[in-house]
């Protein structure tokens, strides 16, 4: 190696630790010590009201063990899972309506956009709107009762898990909607040409080669929308009633009124290790499937 | 995506809608009858929290009585709104500077440089925007009480610099990947310092992302409540305000006071969206292929 290499390499190791040393530290201190710290709580024991450092599986063993906590668990996957899929079925035809039936690109744009802003904006206010659409005195049942269709206020729209699962909906419907807009937006047009000229119908095209083109989008939206609903704790407590409880909520209230937060944080974990379990299996398949399409 | 259908390539006997759509058919129609169904329902709440921000029946409910502004006067002369609002704007300024501290080096980092952990790192930077946003609460909450820092806006104020930083460095390592990069040798061929070619050559080659995405960093952060539930001590931002009230029931102050923050939001998210794309049309990679 000469000189003037050595140098210069000397300089850009230099440069390096000059600009990222401190980001560096902050990183180590804010956010990897937080995890770890969280990490081994997990494994923590518990003695009113203190905590004592340890290394045990009570915590974890306790949440799939004692029915309160597992249906907790099973109820956040169905919930999610549901979430995802009428997110899905509401998504796919707008994507869909987007990339291939408007033909102005500036209209498109502009619509993709008014689709996507809502993602951005006041998640809160977007979730407590719906309390007042739904509610008893809401604007669904003084509609219902104003055109006559019911007398009586129906309660059965607020406050249980319909109302969790249409409001989770939609919020998360933007993350669906961009995924699949971008893998419809990929597909050639000359392949769907081509499969029409050689007179396959509108449907066939469709199964054949549209919705295959488009699954990585379709994993990466449910991978988005199914985490995203799994972690969240604020649309279950505002409309989602007594039997709505999420693993979040359990979260919640573990390191609040219960005071356990060895608990918590093996709560935590779980939800931690399903979303990174889910991120990186779709990423894996999303990866496959772009090596089959070419 | 370029154009495929030309006006010529519709099949005889349709014809043509001037507005953007397609030729008319039945697919079509039902198509697009079912996406504007899906975007009226996704704008079918806002719209809602505006009207009855101007209604003046106290509990929300069909039919509509009169139009009044008196809830938007409630909502301003309520204090303790207003101060929640003032710790907003704090922890959202101050959320953005962490990021901007934090983010652009660490950006420039991922971008520049090839070292041990940086798939990790890149990975591991995101975490707080792909996991659910209480995990990086509890888990900062745990960490602060450890140390032995009480809690305050301080700590919410870290917290969201924390969450929030990802977005920044998405924003401008995307940025830096596809600025060209021959002008920043340019200008140490001509003698200028690394500190020189970042401040008049770098810098202002990424001055639109910055804005952009502090833009959006701060829209984010005045509308968390994850991490922000977990983080605060006495005082509460606007988002933990308006929580604490709806959960308790109901009230139009609330819909006047949203209306405000969604159309502030959506004006700087439009601002964010538009000068981040004019800034990579502008000196993207096209135009330096142009160029050569």
């Amino acid at each position: 190696m000469s000189e003037a290499s050595r140098d210069y390499g000397r300089r850009r190791a230099l440069g390096f630790a000059a600009l990222f040393t401190g980001p560096a530290l902050w990183w180590a201190t804010v956010l990897l010590a937080p995890y770890a710290l969280m990490f081994a709580i997990s494994f923590y024991s518990k003695q009113f009201p203190f905590m004592i450092p340890d290394f045990q599986f009570g915590n974890y063993i306790k949440l799939f063990s004692e029915n309160q906590y597992y249906t907790v668990l099973l109820r956040s996957l169905k919930v999610a899972f549901f979430v995802s899929c009428l997110a899905f079925a509401l998504a796919y035809p707008l994507s869909y309506f987007l990339v291939f039936i408007v033909r102005r690109p500036r209209l498109r744009l502009f619509l993709y956009v008014a689709t996507i802003i809502p993602l951005w904006v006041s998640y809160l206010l977007r979730a407590y709107t719906w309390k007042t659409i739904l509610g008893t005195e809401g604007i669904l049942n003084s509609f219902l009762i104003l055109v006559g269709l019911t007398d009586e206020p129906v309660q059965l729209f607020l406050y249980n898990q319909f109302a969790m699962i249409v409001t989770m909906t939609y919020i998360y419907i933007p993350f669906m909607v961009m995924p699949l807009y971008a893998s419809l937006e990929k597909i050639p047009r000359s392949l769907i040409e081509a499969s029409k000229d050689c007179g396959v119908g509108n449907l066939k095209t469709f199964l054949r080669i549209t919705l295959p083109l488009t699954v990585p989008g379709i994993l990466v939206g449910f991978t988005f929308t199914f985490c995203l609903s799994t972690g969240d704790f604020i649309a279950p407590q505002l409309v989602g009633g007594p039997y709505s409880n999420m693993v979040a909520n359990v979260v919640a209230t573990q390191f609040g009124i219960a005071n356990n937060w060895p608990l918590g944080s093996a709560f935590a974990m779980i939800l931690l290790f399903i979303v990174l379990g889910i991120v990186t299996l779709s990423d894996k398949f999303e990866r496959t499937g772009r090596l089959n399409v070419g | 995506m370029t154009q495929v259908h030309r006006k010529d390539d519709r099949p005889e006997g349709t014809f043509h809608i001037p507005l953007g759509f397609a030729s008319w058919d039945v697919n079509r129609v039902t198509l697009g009858i079912a996406g504007a169904s899906v975007l009226g329902f996704l704008y079918l709440p806002i719209v809602v929290l505006m009207i009855f921000s101007f209604n003046s029946n106290p509990i929300t409910r069909l039919p509509l009585t009169e139009w009044t502004l008196k809830w938007y006067d409630t909502a301003f002369s309520n204090e303790v709104l207003l101060i929640a609002l003032a710790n907003s704007v704090i922890v959202g300024a101050g959320a953005v500077a962490i990021c901007l501290v934090i983010g652009v080096p660490t950006a420039l980092a991922l971008d520049r440089y090839e070292f041990p952990g940086k798939a990790v790192l890149r990975r591991f930077v995101i975490l707080p925007l792909t996991l659910p946003g209480l995990i990086t609460g509890v888990s900062m909450l745990a960490f602060f009480n450890m140390m032995g820092v009480s809690l305050s806006l301080a700590t919410v104020l870290i917290g969201h610099g924390t969450a929030l930083t990802a977005i920044v460095v998405t924003n401008v390592f995307a940025r830096l990947q596809r600025y060209d990069r021959r002008i920043e040798e340019a200008s140490a061929d001509l003698g200028a310092g690394p500190l020189r070619t970042f401040w008049y050559v770098t810098l202002p080659n990424i001055r639109s992302t910055l804005i952009g995405s502090s833009l959006i960093a701060f829209t984010l952060s005045f509308d968390e409540i994850p991490v922000t539930f977990f983080l605060t001590g006495r005082d509460n931002t606007l988002p933990m305000y308006i929580w604490s009230t709806v959960r308790r029931g109901i009230t139009p102050e609330i819909n006047a006071i949203g209306s405000i923050i969604i159309a502030v939001s959506i004006c700087l998210l439009l601002v964010a969206v538009f000068i981040m794309r004019g800034e990579d049309r502008r000196s993207g990679p096209r135009r330096a292929r142009q160029a050569k």
